[in-house]
């Protein structure tokens, strides 16, 4: 089962390469990873997607939770949680494809941020399923370059992940 | 105010510490700490020979002491020979301090001469990793370092400090830290009173209880607690490898050893238990054999200090998380007051069942006449010629089997070995640490001649500090265990399992400095022994040459539960 670990951390050197390299030694997948600094400069806020049945997926949290520079983390997937992903594409564009791909990406609330006479760049946010599913509406044949940032993502109502 | 160098206050943050020994070998990036060591005269440094011996000795010490065994190192290949020391100290969880030194920072990352990136290479070994950048780090640092290390699941902690932080032309203001605050490590943590309570219920109905006992009792100082524990509950006890001592090992309700080469009364005694009471133990595959065979009829009660241990691979019924020493008073505590009792009748009928298991006699062995004396009789000879006293130390193999199986351990901290990671090379450097840490004991390495060369040098080291470490060498001129596994599994192709052209052992401890003593015949053994353990201030070696082809047993079968062994050459359960 896909779920999303949410983690506020030190935002010092060293604290990324042992938290990837924990997944890595353990043998459990990173399918995406995003971080950054939240407003408190000294604490980075990353976020990834990984894969597993409970069991390893209590196993991963507990070894997190042992890294020292881990200040708190929580399974987002457990509870009520929004998420998105940024996807930047490029896409041929000409002749009557033009109009079309114009038209899925207004469906999909998509923006074109970019034009050349043979190619479009679209920006699309949404939750993975999205933007899976945008990309297989344009037909593998259009795509000529994919950027995806990975998953972000924050608990809905009055649930905080903060110190 | 006080204008110090980093090194100064490296010196005078080890002392705040209470660092009376360090451990370590010189370079051109620690030089500038070598040499405050040298004007300070405050912390005792022994130069090894091979860095990993270094970590070994540090680690040893810590064993034996319960203290912060401290390293220094040079940038490079002083820092990466630690490696194997410091991941054997990971893996039984042993608090350590690495100091590592490192190229200069405006020559980090060129490539540099003696430069590896050493958080990088030690980074899944470590608990915790620290990098300097500026002298005025260095104090809180240190504190950071031996709070981490010391506390919760103890374990190793390494700070690598750039050259030019300990430049002694570099002055700062030094202050010494009372006390850290890490927002982020918060170690301590008391086990859930209503978990305690649901265990003792469930210990108060159990009809065939079982306590197994791990390194996490020896490395907490709750042996007292245990044996209280024990004694209360009337209930057979088996210690891990890394746990022997924490209960005496010749004590009656003591079954021995369990898992892979324990005793058959301890893997049946846990394999037809109803309650399983695992304290400071982590389920190791060396214990459990097959996971889904394991236990399957026990109501498993798990008290660790490590989250991440309860659950990993046998699914605690009753889990809680807290320091042992915590825990177990509670326990003892809420024991005293509740009104319930154990079953005393299901206990007699579960110690009649155990007592068949113990008739069955496991541990004997044949000692056919005229031929070579068994490895058991050297271990049983030391037991009895050290009256079961000594500090024992261990390498890896099937010495270190017999050692843990015949050697009836009476006290915590007495048996230190390489559990987790099964290090060759550790026994020595070990013993050395421990007798650094207590001059006045005697302190034994049982090894092989396999383990003995992998630091084989040491024994330079121990002329210099005049380490009176006894050396027992049991020569079987194989790597036992491999051969062992080769005669088991892969009809006696003995791969490289050889010792050809072994070096005449006395011969070489002479040309060390030291006394070296050859036994080939039993009838000999006590009274050579006798004078080996004579000779209080001098390292001897006693090179013992035994039985090329005797197994260890029981061994459990792969794949299998608990109470699957082979006991003997031609004896299956």
């Amino acid at each position: 089962m896909r779920r999303i670990i949410s983690i506020l951390m030190e935002n010092e050197p060293g604290a990324l390469s042992r938290i990837v390299g924990l997944f890595s030694q353990r043998g459990y997948n990173i399918d995406t990873l995003t971080v950054a600094p939240t407003d408190d400069e000294t604490l980075s806020r990353l976020t990834l997607t990984t894969r597993g049945d409970d069991r390893k997926i209590e196993q991963i949290t507990k070894q997190l939770n042992k890294l020292i520079e881990v200040a708190k983390l929580v399974d987002l997937s457990e509870g009520a949680h929004v998420e998105r992903e940024l996807m930047l594409v490029k896409l041929k564009a000409s002749g009557v494809q033009r109009a079309e791909i114009k038209r899925t990406v207004d469906i999909f609330r998509g923006q074109i941020i970019d034009v050349t006479p043979a190619l479009y760049t679209v920006q699309l946010v949404g939750d993975s399923a999205k933007l899976d599913a945008f990309v297989d509406s344009i037909g593998g044949a259009s795509v000529v370059e994919v950027v995806r940032s990975g998953v972000s993502g924050i608990g809905r109502g009055d649930k905080v992940l903060a110190l | 105010m006080e204008l110090l160098s980093g090194a100064d206050m490296l010196i005078r943050s080890l002392e705040a510490e209470g660092v009376e020994q360090i451990f370590g070998y010189p370079g051109g990036s620690v030089l500038h700490i070598y040499d405050a060591l040298y004007r300070h005269k405050t912390v005792e440094h022994f130069l090894v020979r091979h860095e990993q011996a270094a970590a070994h000795m540090a680690d040893g010490y810590a064993r034996a002491t319960g203290k912060v065994g401290v390293v220094l190192a040079t940038s490079g290949p002083g820092a990466t020979n630690t490696i194997t020391g410091i991941a054997t100290a990971y893996m039984d969880s042993i608090p350590m301090v690495i100091l590592s030194g490192q190229v200069p920072g405006h020559l980090v990352g060129e490539d540099a001469f003696q430069e590896t990136d050493m958080l990088g290479v030690s980074r899944p070994v470590v608990k915790h990793s620290f990098a300097v950048k500026c002298a005025s780090e260095i104090p809180e640092t240190i504190k950071k370092a031996f709070y981490i290390a010391s506390t919760g699941r103890k374990g190793p902690v390494l700070i690598d400090l750039p050259k030019n932080v300990t430049n002694p032309a570099d002055l700062f203001e030094y202050t010494k830290p009372e006390k850290v605050v890490m927002r982020s490590y918060n170690p301590v943590s008391r086990g859930h009173a209503g978990q305690i309570k649901k265990a003792v219920d469930e210990i108060m109905r159990a009809k065939r209880p079982i306590i197994y006992s791990g390194g996490g009792v020896v490395q907490g100082n709750s042996s007292d607690l245990l044996v209280q524990l024990v004694e209360k509950l009337g209930c057979p006890i088996t210690c891990t490898l890394m746990g022997l001592g924490a209960y005496p090992g010749d004590a009656k309700q003591s079954v021995g050893m369990l898992g892979m080469h324990g005793t058959y009364e301890a893997n049946m005694a846990m394999h037809n238990a109803d309650v399983i009471i695992a304290i400071g133990a982590r389920f190791d595959d060396r214990v459990t054999n097959n996971p889904a065979k394991f236990c399957t009829e026990a109501t498993i009660i798990h008290i660790d200090i490590d989250p991440a241990s309860i659950s990993k691979t046998i699914t605690a019924d009753i889990p809680i998380v807290g320091s042992v020493q915590q825990v177990l008073g509670d326990m003892l505590g809420q024991l005293g007051r509740t009104k319930d009792s154990v079953d005393a009748e299901a206990l007699e009928a579960w110690w009649a069942r155990i007592e068949e298991w113990r008739g069955k006699q496991c541990l004997s062995y044949d000692v056919p006449v005229g031929e070579k004396m068994k490895p058991q009789q050297v271990v049983e000879t030391l037991w009895k010629v050290t009256n079961g006293d000594a500090y024992v130390t261990s390498d890896v193999g099937q010495h270190q089997m017999f050692t843990a199986q015949y050697y009836k351990f009476k006290r915590p901290r007495q048996w230190i070995n390489s559990g987790g990671l099964g290090t060759m090379g550790f026994g020595l450097p070990a013993a050395m640490g421990v007798q650094v840490a207590c001059p006045d004991k005697t302190v034994v390495c049982v090894t092989g001649e396999g383990s003995i060369q992998m630091n084989i040098q040491e024994l330079s080291t121990c002329l210099q500090y005049r380490l009176p470490v006894k050396i027992i060498n049991i020569n079987n001129q194989a790597l036992g265990m491999v051969k062992q596994w080769q005669d088991m599994q892969y009809d006696k192709r003995h791969s490289h399992s050889y010792m050809e052209s072994l070096p005449d052992f006395v011969k070489l401890v002479e040309a060390y400095g030291h006394v070296g003593m050859r036994v080939d015949d039993f009838a000999d053994l006590e009274a050579a022994m006798e004078e080996c353990f004579a000779l209080k201030d001098r390292l001897v070696f006693m090179d013992i040459y035994v039985d090329p082809n005797e197994h260890v047993y029981p061994m459990s079968i792969a794949g299998e539960s608990m109470k699957d062994m082979i006991l003997s050459k031609t004896e299956r359960t």
